[in-house]
């Protein structure tokens, strides 16, 4: 009788190990994209206005040209794919500035951008009479002119970033000299908007206020394509650097001796991502927390590598705010409550319970 | 002659460093640059490296000059290793493998992979490979650092104060391994560093800074307490032991 013999265990190598991480990897950035998905399929589904799932997709193909076709392409489909734009455009802003400035709390609105944005959209409401009252079912205060106040929120957080980046560069870009001076335009842009304020009238007062709720349906067709070109255009520059961050993360000098142009690559990574966070800013309003807390809790689930870090934080962020927008639009139906709560209100316990679990291995 | 340096001049807007600074380094040869504090040690290893440009001189690789090098080109030749600074949350093994980054085009391959895995394992941290950097000891630390350097298949190591804030079995053992890769592999090595008796041991050439030049250089003959003292201002002696020369201050 022959002896059978127990199979060799072949110990496997790092190199096999992490191959076999990096597969897992993909695999999770996979799930996140379906569940991302499914999720739109749901929103799509959800809202005050009663759509069957075959409605909805009869309305998708065109088929059914009654008010189901009109709420699906006029008013779900945009503010859905803005949330997914918006959500993934900021949370990979922050994840960017994050590693940038090697500081785990840089993000749009610690930078000032947000904060200059309001102050931009407080001014046109208050000087320039973009502040009205509307009434509706779901509104009591809606902003009279949108184009005014955007344009003027965007330029101005497009004055911040130049400011910031300007500074920067003169203090030889080190990256504690653009977090303190993100800081310090904050407080000085928070300011200014006490200030607008304080000299407004109460319907002006009640504009600026809702303007910085945050509101994914503020936005038509034309403002998600916008944003979809410009974060598609960001998202493939920082997908193109991602081993260069990577290097950052090993310190600057290390980074320049494998080959990284250290401040070439920071200030252009800073301005994509304050030029893709001005705009969502400047369309949607105030959306806080999701710059911060994407690009975090996946530091934690998949670990620093760029490679997927980037992607992740994109698919999180953007699973994130849609989450939170169709709970804003469901929860108490047909109020809408304003999303930049509900992120903060889901988005803060999660990133606290990730926080006290620490860091995934591979 | 591996690496060529000539008349390397370096200011910072407040201050000069360095003033007409050549040397040679051969293949396998390990070089100790030492001096005082801020003296220009550091100045001098990022000056070859690029990261700092210097106002006039040249540096040459091979008889190649570095200007004419990209950034990821010049990093396949030089492997720098900085003065040793607290871990990331990186793994071992992505921090090693950064060291393929100038070779990686679109992303790593398994070749990449193989490298990094081949460094880590010349360095005996090959059963580390999946902790995080900052959970590792200052020796192990350093050693993935000289890995990663390793994973770029460098032609020139630069290192500076590879053994700063290591106790002394840790400074003898990365010592021991820089000495034994460097001439395995034919690199051509310069380490700025303190410890002269860790210097004497284990480079095989010396270049003393002194006053923004370069003040002596040569083989072991020339750590002499003459030179020493007037270098550090510290009087000393050497004496034998062991076949090794050991520097007593006084």
């Amino acid at each position: 009788m022959v002896e059978k013999t127990p199979a060799a265990v072949l110990p496997v190598s790092s190199t096999d190990a992490f191959l076999q991480s990096s597969a897992r990897k993909r695999l999770i950035l996979l799930e996140l994209a379906i569940l991302t998905l499914l999720l739109a399929v749901f929103a799509l589904h959800a809202g005050a206005a009663d759509t069957s799932p075959l409605q909805v997709l009869r309305a998708l193909l065109q088929l059914d040209t009654g008010i189901s076709n009109v709420v699906i392409w006029n008013i779900r489909l945009p503010r859905i794919l803005a949330g997914i734009a918006a959500g993934a455009g900021l949370a990979v802003a922050g994840c960017v500035m994050q590693t940038s400035l090697r500081n785990p709390l840089a993000s749009p609105s610690t930078l000032g951008i947000s904060h200059a944005a309001a102050f931009g959209a407080n001014l046109a409401i208050v000087f320039f009479g973009a502040g009205t009252i509307h009434s509706s079912t779901q509104d009591a205060v809606l902003i009279g002119n949108p184009y005014l106040v955007t344009l003027t929120a965007f330029a101005f957080s497009m004055v911040a970033m130049t400011l910031l980046l300007l500074l920067a560069r003169l203090r030889g870009f080190s990256p504690e000299s653009v977090v303190l001076a993100g800081v310090a335009f904050g407080s000085l842009f928070a300011a200014g908007s006490t200030l607008v304020q304080y000299f407004a009238e109460d319907v002006q007062v009640a504009a600026m206020v809702f303007w910085t709720f945050g509101d994914l349906g503020r936005v038509s067709w034309q403002e998600v394509a916008i944003l979809t070109v410009l974060l598609t255009g960001a998202f493939l520059y920082f997908l193109l650097h991602r081993w260069d961050y990577n290097a950052l993360d090993s310190g600057d000098d290390s980074a320049a001796g494998l080959g990284v142009h250290v401040e070439q690559i920071r200030f252009r990574s800073m301005l994509a991502a304050s030029l893709v966070t001005a705009v969502a800013v400047s369309f949607m309003g105030i959306i806080g927390f999701i710059g911060l807390v994407a690009p975090q809790i996946m530091r934690r689930v998949l670990g620093v590598d760029h490679r997927y870090l980037i992607p992740a934080s994109a698919v999180t962020g953007a699973a994130l705010l849609l989450f939170s927008d169709t709970l804003a639009r469901t929860m108490i139906s047909p109020v809408v409550l304003p999303v930049g709560a509900i992120t903060s209100f889901f988005g803060a316990p999660m990133f606290l319970f990730l926080l006290a679990k620490g860091y995934s291995k591979r | 002659m591996i690496l060529s340096v000539n008349h390397i001049r370096f200011m910072y807007p407040s201050r000069p460093v360095l003033d007409d600074a050549s040397f040679s380094v051969n293949q396998g040869e390990l070089l100790a640059v030492l001096g005082t504090n801020g003296t220009g040690k550091t100045t001098l290893l990022k000056c070859i490296n690029r990261i700092l440009q210097p106002a006039a001189g040249s540096v040459l690789i091979g008889g190649e000059s570095v200007d004419a090098l990209g950034r990821n080109a010049l990093a396949q030749k030089i492997g720098y290793v900085e003065q040793q600074r607290s871990g990331s949350r990186a793994t071992v093994f992505n921090a090693v493998l950064l060291g393929r980054k100038p070779y990686i085009r679109w992303d790593i391959t398994r070749h990449d992979a193989a490298v990094a895995d081949g460094a880590l394992e010349a360095l005996g941290m090959s059963g580390h490979a999946f902790r995080f950097l900052d959970e590792l000891s200052g020796g192990e630390l350093q050693k993935v650092n000289i890995a990663r350097a390793l994973a770029q298949e460098p032609e020139v190591l630069l290192m500076d104060e590879p053994t700063s804030n290591l106790d002394l079995k840790n400074q003898l053992e990365v010592l021991k391994l820089i000495r034994q890769i460097t001439r395995d592999r034919g690199i051509a090595a310069v380490m700025a560093m303190h410890d002269l008796n860790l210097a004497l041991r284990f480079a095989d050439r010396f270049l003393f800074l002194k006053g923004r030049k370069i003040h002596a250089a040569g083989g072991p003959d020339v750590v002499t307490p003459e030179i020493i003292e007037s270098v550090y201002s510290v009087p000393v002696t050497i004496v034998s032991h062991s076949g090794n020369r050991i520097i007593y201050p006084l």
